[in-house]
């Protein structure tokens, strides 16, 4: 238990007895948390007790719901004002867009203990708006190469540090053994803009390619991503599993843990998941490996990949205070150390925090340490001359998702084969220039 | 007189009923057709002018629209079709002589118990995955491709798992209909030297029209209205090939958050959804009368 | 001879119904079974049918998440409140139409199904901003008036049809012997409409049970009941079959078994007047 939360225990303690004189205890507040059901938030679920003890005028209760129906359930309530939940877990993607909207409570006053320097640079830009923090990071990702080390000798390649889309072809074509039922390579599929699209916009942006131009042109029809996606379905034809336009992070999990894959190219979290043997029967094999270039000046080295599942407060909330203690607790250095105690180093939320990675316990227990810290590093999101909007695999503007997921069926139909790659880019290009002449960004 | 009395105290009794479902329907609908007018996006909220009928030249003009009409249509009729021949053969089957008869239906009526999204992921993972999936793995162990039912075939999957969620209804209606039809006008046309068919032909399923009737008419309500089972399983496509309507609205509405489009979305499933009910009043309507 | 075919038949047919009703019952067996098997074996490939190492470690693992009881009665008082409140407004409207009927009781009837076509999503945020002025988000008594009003058209359906066959003599008869109007109703009509309304409230139950918009859409965490449970624990990263075929069946065992041991009741009301 750290210096600070002592004080607060023993403050809340001191308070309990000044009150017991008039037997009445202390008022409990008690939040609401909405999240989502990845492994992390129900750990901290499973912690919240810990936190609750620390500080017993504070109850949380909390909801949590699948990825896709959190997200419909907490945009509506934020934006109608309905006041549901006191804290939400939010990604990258909302935090800009919210914040501008003065949805989110900003962060200042944070106390010192928690030490926002700590956070990994990247990371906490992509959660500020105007220097002041939003929402707090519980988890980030960015983008790595996850390889079987026993196929790739087998078949007599070696994984450069950075590899490119070339010699991910090659190894692709080498490893697949489809009659004994393992694929070249494993990619998303499965229609969604936070599902194949991250992975098709990463692999884009790879290429060379954004979502949109300096003016809020849709680039679909571009040279990037024409080679992104038309490499994307022969790959995947060819080499790759079959199922793959519904398969998402999950069925790839399985279909990598199951040792059907050679290679998956998705978020670096998986990592933890394929080295874990609970997860995984291949889980002493896993290399990992940088992302992959299409081009010789590659964006970013090829991390284009950006992420970090968050904790923020809906402005206007009646329970602020007992809201931002909760979400500075989940999000704080003890918590690391928390889970670390009860569950070893390799299953702390990673990518948050530097000091996390110069933790030699963390870098011994978790194989993936660098390569994820490398990735998360590279991963700059920031809008630039030719890039308008802040995000790499997703555009940050409320737009996007609409467009995310009706592109994303595009692609998904590209992958099942019932259009060609370019068909669909033009319908791609065809749907994002009608929904920017909507809302309003081209004339 | 005493019925014009007791036309008072009708009146009376029906008046909370109708003036709750009165109260239902206009106020959602009258809020829907304001909101249709406005240029009101839910991610950005700031300003919400009337736009008149952009909206619905909007949804109107969306490239999927037909699209969505048509397997709107494909699938209603699609799970018509199964459940309905599907129910009469299994009618047929449950009233034989069998061993176990109640046990059987026991487990021919479960799929109706069963919570639409719960079905949904059950079909999608654990039977229609080409991979894991039991269908594709039985597939597979007969030296068959398995079926990426999901991807190749959406549309197909979605009318099949929602005909499994309905063929227990349709079934018990028509049963209690078959059970109702007596024996001595079977036996008498067997008499005549009438085949198994011809009996089922002229006689049998003349007796079930009315049961069909009611099994058609409670089932296009519900039916095209489906959205639990394309949201867990396809979320519409490829594409849009298994988009219905109600999908698309759910489309403008969340992924758009374009609550002005989806109003006036709203507005069109409505229109739509009263020429099926008044077309279906009038070709089978009068199979309903009392 | 005629008696060793038609044993033969009946064989024949058994076998048949059985293979069918297994087939149909397939998935929800399957369910159980998984649920029953850990995360890796779960996805086996040959799949475990009956030979596995049974554990029930996917349902303490769920109960440790999520308090399923909390869920579950909160499904029981939304299915029950609304068809009490149905019941009370159904009955009369049905009786009323059953026993005076007018020449626009059948438009009104189809009137009252026609409501049930409005698609939910399309009227979503305009309910939840409704909801956010009354006050009603998240909670039971907001989600019984909605499910209430959805199903309210095929209860009073449902009871108009069977209403419908009670005979009108009868009355009159009792009438004639001097009956009160209590006794009317007490001795005469409640032990005839019984049947009708149990397979109503049955049914208006499981449909209650089973709707997955609006009772997901409109709660959080007081009101939520199973259809929220479930969303809980699908999709969740890393492998899941196991955890939601645990999750599926405590979801819909209770209905299951409701649904199983009065099934009689439902069947006898469940034909919408389809049989004369």
């Amino acid at each position: 238990m750290s210096i600070h939360s002592l004080l607060k225990t023993s403050a809340a303690l001191g308070a309990l007895v000044a009150l017991t004189a008039s037997a009445t205890a202390q008022e409990t507040t008690t939040i609401t948390v909405g999240t989502v059901n990845n492994s992390d938030m129900i750990r901290m679920q499973g912690l919240t007790s810990v936190f609750e003890e620390q500080h017993p005028n504070i109850k949380v209760n909390w909801v949590t719901l699948e990825e896709n129906i959190l997200r419909q359930r907490v945009t509506t309530d934020i934006a109608t004002k309905g006041g549901q939940f006191d804290v939400m877990t939010i990604g990258t993607y909302e935090v800009p867009i919210w914040a501008k909207q003065e949805w989110l409570q900003p962060l200042d006053n944070l106390p010192e203990t928690y030490n926002t320097d700590d956070l990994i640079p990247a990371i906490r830009n992509a959660l500020s708006v105007d220097d002041k923090l939003y929402a707090l990071p519980f988890y980030a990702e960015s983008v790595l190469t996850l390889y079987r080390k026993d196929l790739f000798e087998k078949a007599g390649l070696e994984m450069p540090e950075q590899p490119t889309w070339d010699f991910i072809a090659e190894a692709a074509e080498k490893t697949a053994d489809k009659e004994n039922g393992v694929y070249g390579i494993c990619l998303r599929g499965k229609p969604g803009w936070g599902e194949n699209m991250a992975f098709l916009g990463n692999m884009a942006r790879e290429f060379g390619a954004n979502y949109f131009d300096a003016s809020w042109q849709p680039q679909f029809e571009s040279e990037g991503w024409k080679k992104a996606v038309n490499l994307y379905v022969e790959l995947m034809t060819k080499y790759g599993p079959p199922g793959a336009a519904s398969n998402g992070f999950n069925e790839n999990l399985s279909l990598f843990g199951q040792g059907k894959c050679a290679m998956w190219i998705d978020a670096s979290v998986a990592a933890s998941f394929v080295t874990n043997p609970e997860q995984s029967q291949v889980a002493d094999q896993v290399g990992f490996g940088g992302a992959p270039c299409g081009t010789e000046d590659c964006p970013n080295d090829g991390y284009n990949w950006q992420w970090a599942w968050s904790l923020g407060l809906p402005a206007g909330s009646q329970k602020a205070e007992a809201a931002q203690e909760f979400v500075a607790w989940a999000t704080s250095q003890d918590y690391i150390n928390l889970v670390a105690e009860r569950e070893g180093w390799a299953s702390v939320p990673p990518g948050t925090r530097t000091s996390l990675y110069e933790n030699k316990e963390y870098t011994d227990a978790a194989p993936f340490a660098a390569a994820t810290l490398n990735a998360i590093q590279n991963a700059k999101a920031e809008p630039t001359d030719d890039k308008p909007y802040f995000g790499l695999q997703f555009a940050a503007i409320p737009e996007f998702q609409g467009i995310g997921t009706a592109v994303g069926q595009q692609m998904a139909a590209a992958l099942s084969g019932s259009v060609t790659a370019d068909q669909a880019l033009s319908q791609a290009q065809a749907i994002a220039t009608r929904e920017m002449t909507r809302g309003g960004y081209l004339k | 007189m005493a019925t014009q009395h007791s036309q008072k105290l009708a009146r009376s009794m029906m008046a909370p009923s109708v003036i709750a479902l009165l109260i239902w329907m206009a106020v959602p609908l009258a809020m829907t057709l304001y909101y249709s007018t406005l240029g009101y996006s839910l991610y950005n909220p700031i300003s919400t002018p009337f736009v008149g009928i952009e909206n619905y030249t909007y949804f109107l003009t969306d490239p999927t629209f037909i699209a969505a009409l048509t397997n709107t249509m494909v699938l209603v009729v699609g799970v018509l079709v199964i459940t309905i021949g599907g129910g009469i053969l299994l009618a047929l089957l449950l009233d034989q002589d069998i061993y176990g008869v109640n046990i059987v239906r026991l487990l021919v009526i479960a799929p109706f118990f069963v919570m639409p999204t719960v079905a949904a992921l059950v079909w999608k993972n654990m039977m229609m995955n080409p991979v894991y999936g039991v269908i594709g793995q039985s597939m597979s162990a007969i030296g068959l491709a398995p079926i990426d039912w999901m991807t190749d075939v959406p549309l197909l999957s979605i009318i099949l798992i929602v005909a499994w969620q309905w063929l227990p209804f349709a079934t018990l209606i028509l049963l209690t209909s078959l059970q109702s039809l007596s024996s001595d006008q079977k036996e008498a046309a067997e008499m005549d030297g009438a085949g198994a068919l011809s009996i089922f032909w002229y006689i049998t399923l003349p007796h079930m029209s009315r049961a069909i009737t009611v099994v058609i008419l409670i089932q296009t309500i519900f039916l095209l209205s489906i959205f639990a089972e394309i949201l867990v399983t396809t979320n519409g496509g490829p594409g849009a090939q298994s988009t219905n309507i109600t999908y698309l609205v759910y489309q403008q509405a969340i992924s758009f958050g374009d609550i002005g489009a989806a109003s006036a979305g709203g507005i069109v499933a409505v229109i739509l959804a009263n020429i099926v009910a008044i077309f279906l009043i009038k070709a089978i309507g009068k199979n309903l009368d009392a | 001879m005629a008696r060793q075919v038609s044993r033969q038949r009946k064989i024949g047919m058994t076998i048949l119904a059985w293979f069918v009703g297994f087939l149909i019952f397939f998935p929800i067996l399957w369910t159980f079974l998984t649920s029953f098997k850990t995360e890796l074996t779960a996805i086996s490939i040959p799949p475990q049918f009956l030979f596995f190492d049974w554990t029930t470690e996917n349902y303490v693992n769920i109960q440790a998440q999520a308090n399923y009881f909390h869920f579950m009665m909160n499904s029981i008082y939304l299915a029950l409140g609304s068809t009490v409140l149905g019941l009370i407004f159904a009955i009369p409207a049905a009786w009323a139409m059953a026993f005076s009927p007018t020449k626009r009781t059948k438009d009104v009837l189809l009137w009252m199904l026609s409501t049930k076509m409005l698609p939910a999503v399309g009227v979503y945020i305009p309910i939840y901003l409704l909801f956010i002025n009354l006050g009603l988000l998240d909670s039971r008594l907001g989600l019984i008036i909605v499910l209430f009003l959805i199903n309210l058209p095929i209860m009073v359906w449902m009871l108009y049809t069977y209403f419908k066959e009670i005979p009108v003599d009868i009355l009159e008869a009792a009438r004639m012997d001097g009956a009160t109007l209590r006794q009317e109703i007490t001795q005469i009509l409640a032990p005839m409409a019984v049947p009708g309304i149990a397979s109503t409230v049955l049914l208006n139950v499981i449909l209650a049970w089973n709707e997955a918009f609006w009772t997901l859409n409109l709660t959080t965490s007081n009101a939520a009941p199973l259809t929220a449970f479930i969303a809980s624990f699908s999709s969740p990263q890393g492998n899941f079959y196991a955890t939601l075929s645990a999750a599926s069946m405590l979801a819909i065992a209770p209905i299951l078994i409701v649904g199983w041991f009065s099934q009689k009741q439902l069947v006898r009301g469940l034909t919408f007047g389809a049989v004369k």
